[in-house]
């Protein structure tokens, strides 16, 4: 079937099979930040944006994006850069492995909620994985970001 | 001095790369066009494959190769990531036509598409002679069913083994008279505990490209811990020249030990040397958790001897280890439980024994995680010891004060080692401290069906595998004065590569961004055992300081050549050679550039580090939880560690390795389970139905370093990777002790387990 969306802003026209998944579908074309942890919704690592909302492109099929706007972390560069930063700044990228759909939920969260507490930024990036870091230096590199924000 | 670059926390080198998503990872810099690679897994926990028909899997449009075990070659090797002569007896073959668990390979597909070897793996035809399997680890040993039963099974050095006993290794180590000890003591009292075959669950699966290079060479880039042993092994398995293989890591999904087994190598390689043809393979997470290597189950049997007044006079331990279908780790992980969990009462004991079993059964083979065996000998140790407090109605802090090891004292369950630098006492106080032990201690009912208690536990762990492991590096001025730095070990988001380099800017006094740091590729990198065993800062980061020494006087004979003057009259000084008189002096640029013309004297120079000694990195850990008494569910409120790493390279890196790894225990400890049917079949598949914890299941966490300085380290250094997960299990079965009266002895502490207990008590 052909499909036409944006991708990162570019109009994409494209023929896919009717069961591939949105994740494979941006990976081929070269949006290589987003990656697969599981087969079972449970890891976070694949999220995109469909229309400024995260959701997670393993569950997703290419199809249902037809007409929409996807954006990757390859479409968003600036937005992250503003605040990843601090988050190296801890040390908690680690194998950066889940970073990319982590970086993606939390600017999913920072639009909808520009000054969230400790709790909120929790609870919102619940289902986003992380083996490495424990994720206490993610959350600090996080309230570091906010608190330079208010303090410029 | 005060060090520039040593204690700073500096931040990773490809940090932003990887924050911001670049490709670094296998699936992203290797040729998305390379056959797929699958394997059909066995159904059955033990097998014989009596027929099997590839015929319809080959006719399948798209794919490329099917094989089966009568295409590979019949030589045994073995999967563990370890020095050669490996202590991992030698027990696999590609495929074998004996299949010894639910998950074992039976065929290899390669197809141009996914969908096409999806569909081949359907189509392959097997039958089975289904046998009699062995699934308790209890009943292995002189099991009259042999999992290994072949004469080709070969263990290469004396570790116990025999395969017509299921039998991976067995010994026994003591030291004084324990049974006059025992005999001697107000209180004796044994005890058993039980971990599962935990998983790794790093968020990268096991992953490998290979192709053949213009040499015609085997070029594989995969996620590993261990290029260099991988080549060897891939070379066994293939039965070719180990120079006919080159290996190479891009940036690894995280490994915690799981990447110190060529779990997914073996497949893709032998697809590319049979046709030629670039090849790819990925694990599914299903198939990573029931096909992987996972921590290797055991059941540690403690008796303890002390006095009425706490002192503990004696540990005596067995511990029956079950390394599943497979030898991965086996001898080598199990020596740990006692080697490392023993020592920390050095302070009191006058007699130790330690024995081991380790078994086959058919089950997933087990390999390394973090913590190695330690974590379980922990977990049993200072569980028995937090019993005992509790038998003499003593604080457990006050009864370790008591018992502790001390530094400068000689551990004879630790090797004859002597404990040249150890903190573990002021961790102890320091943890009290900032947990606020004397207020949290006392158990507290909130009033809503919820109990507040607090538990602790105490950890230790090596440095490296003394007088075994090795670490190079190959250190390099270029043309500009800018430098390179080459090693062989590999960073897995641990942050090595930047670690090594703010040892090499401390030593050449260089800015941190004038190092370009490079690993690991076989071919020019130069020989490292690999980063496991908590070696890299410690072992790598000692031939890092060597590699800096030879450098800087290379660059001072060049130097003095050009000021005109002996050797013995320059030095170097970070950004020149000059004559110590201060008369005279060339820049650094200048002898740079000096290296490449008319040149005799090698600006590049690399240095090779074993150690004799493994000294122990050490930790505390103090856990408050909340119990709800209806639900059973335990909640992590607030985690509090102190540890003793020597010193901290870098104290961010540190301490996120250090939260992570208490995490990785957290999860160990109440949610990360592992069972299987009576077919010898995984639930857990799944992170769905394996819960590692989610940020919400935590509590808060503060980590602070005791820092010490050992002699023979870096800068004092010593390792922090695996140490930091030993702690949370015993601690928390305690506080879970405290609000229930029940003591959990086999782990994970699930709610169900939590409302059994109590509604039994
Ligand atoms: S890949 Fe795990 S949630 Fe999408
Ligand atoms: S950084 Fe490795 S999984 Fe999050």
């Amino acid at each position: 079937m052909e499909i036409k969306l944006t991708l990162n802003g570019k109009a994409v026209t494209a023929h896919i099979e009717a069961d591939t998944l949105l994740l494979d579908f941006v990976r081929a074309r070269g949006c290589l930040s987003v990656k697969r942890g599981c087969e079972t919704e449970n890891c976070g690592l694949c999220t995109v944006l469909l229309d400024g909302k995260p959701i997670l492109s393993c569950a997703t099929l290419a199809a249902r994006a037809a007409g929409h706007h996807v954006q990757t972390l390859e479409g968003l560069q600036e937005e992250a850069a503003d605040f990843v930063g601090f988050i190296a700044d801890q040390g908690a990228e680690q194998c950066g492995f889940c970073n990319p759909g982590f970086v993606m939920n939390t600017i999913a969260l920072l639009r909808e909620n520009p000054d969230p507490t400790d709790d909120e930024i929790r609870a919102y990036l619940a289902g986003n994985l992380c083996r490495c870091s424990g994720y206490e230096g993610q959350l600090r590199g996080i309230r570091a970001y906010l608190d330079s924000k208010k303090e410029g | 001095m005060e060090n520039k670059h040593v204690s700073a926390a500096v931040r990773k080198k490809d940090a932003m790369q990887l924050l911001l998503g670049k490709p670094a990872f296998m699936e992203d810099v290797t040729p998305a066009d390379a056959l797929v690679v699958k394997v059909l897994r066995s159904p059955h926990a033990h097998a014989l494959i009596e027929e099997i028909n590839t015929d319809l899997a080959k006719k399948v449009e798209g794919i490329v190769a099917v094989y089966t075990y009568k295409d590979v070659p019949q030589r045994r090797f073995t999967l563990a990531g370890q020095t050669s002569p490996e202590p991992s007896p030698w027990d696999r073959l590609i495929l074998d036509r004996r299949v010894r668990y639910v998950g074992d390979g039976v065929a290899i597909v390669a197809g141009e598409t996914e969908k096409a070897v999806n569909t081949a793996l359907r189509r392959i035809k097997v039958k089975y002679t289904v046998l009699e399997p062995v699934l308790d680890m209890h009943t292995a040993l002189d099991h009259p069913v042999l999992v290994h039963p072949e004469e080709d099974w070969v263990s290469v050095i004396p570790v116990g083994a025999d395969n017509k006993r299921n039998l991976v290794a067995q010994e026994t180590t003591s030291d004084g008279d324990v049974e006059a000890v025992m005999a001697d003591c107000d209180l004796t009292f044994t005890r058993t505990y039980h971990t599962k075959a935990c998983q790794q669950a790093m968020m990268e699966t096991f992953r490998t490209y290979t192709e053949l290079d213009p040499y015609g060479r085997l070029h594989v880039v995969s996620s590993t811990q261990i290029v260099f042993h991988l080549r060897r092994i891939i070379a066994n398995a293939l039965d070719i020249p180990q120079s006919k293989v080159r290996v190479e890591k891009p940036r690894i999904g995280g490994g915690f030990g799981a990447k110190q087994t060529s779990v997914a190598e073996v497949y893709p390689a032998f697809v590319t040397w049979k046709t030629g043809r670039a090849a790819r393979m990925v694990f599914s997470r299903a198939e990573c958790q029931t096909s992987g290597c996972p921590r290797h189950e055991m059941e540690m049997t403690v008796k303890i001897g002390a006095m009425k007044d706490g002192h503990i006079r004696c540990i005596d331990l067995h511990t029956l280890s079950n390394t599943g279908a497979y030898s991965e780790h086996g001898p080598t992980t199990v020596g740990l439980s006692g080697h490392k969990s023993i020592p920390l009462y050095t302070g009191g004991l006058e007699a130790f024994r330690f024995s081991y079993d380790v078994v086959y059964t058919n089950v997933q083979a087990a390999g390394a995680y973090r913590g190695y065996g330690a974590t379980q000998g922990i977990f049993a140790v200072e569980s028995a010891v937090n019993e005992l407090a509790e038998m003499l109605e003593m604080d457990p802090v006050a009864l370790r004060e008591k018992n502790i090891l001390r530094e400068g004292m000689v551990m004879p369950a630790y090797y004859g080692e002597k404990a040249n630098a150890c903190a573990l006492d002021r961790c102890l106080t320091r943890a009290k401290e900032i947990f606020g032990w004397e207020e949290k201690w006392p158990v507290r009912d909130m009033g809503n069906g919820k109990v507040r208690s607090a538990g602790v536990a105490m950890a230790m762990q090596g440095s490296c595998i003394s007088n075994v492991d090795i670490g190079s590096a190959t250190v390099r001025l270029q043309e500009d004065g800018t430098y390179t730095l080459s090693i062989g070990a590999a960073d897995m988001g641990t942050g090595c590569d930047t670690i090594l380099s703010q040892i090499m800017a401390e030593c050449m006094g260089c800015k941190l961004e004038d190092i370009a740091v490079f690993g690991a590729d076989t071919d020019s990198s130069p020989y490292d055992s690999g980063s496991y065993a908590s070696s890299t800062t410690y072992v790598t980061g000692k031939a890092v300081e060597k590699a800096c020494t030879q450098l800087k006087a290379n660059l001072c004979a060049i130097g003095a050549q050009m000021l005109g003057c002996t050797v013995e009259e320059v030095e170097f000084a970070s950004t020149s050679v000059r004559k110590k008189d201060g008369s005279a002096e060339v820049s650094l640029a200048d002898v740079a550039n000096k290296t490449t013309i008319g040149n005799n004297t090698s600006a590049q120079v690399t240095a090779t580090h074993c150690s004799p000694v493994s000294p122990p990195p050490y930790m505390v850990g103090m856990v408050e939880i909340e119990l709800d008494k209806e639900t059973g569910s335990v909640e992590v409120l607030d985690y509090k560690a102190v540890v003793d790493c020597g010193t901290p390279i870098n104290p961010h890196l540190a301490r996120i390795q250090a939260e992570g790894g208490i995490v990785q225990g957290i999860g160990m400890a109440l949610s990360e389970n592992v069972t299987y049917d009576e077919k010898g079949r995984i639930t857990e598949n799944n992170f769905f139905q394996y819960k590692i914890p989610t940020r919400l299941d935590m509590g808060k966490l503060q980590v602070e370093f005791e820092a010490s300085y050992e002699p023979t380290g870096p800068f004092g250094a010593k390792s922090i990777g695996e140490v930091v997960i030993n702690t949370p299990s015993p601690a928390i079965a305690q506080a879970v002790a405290r609000a229930t009266g029940v003591w959990h002895r086999t782990l994970p502490i699930t709610p169900e387990k939590v409302l059994m207990g109590m509604e039994e008590a």
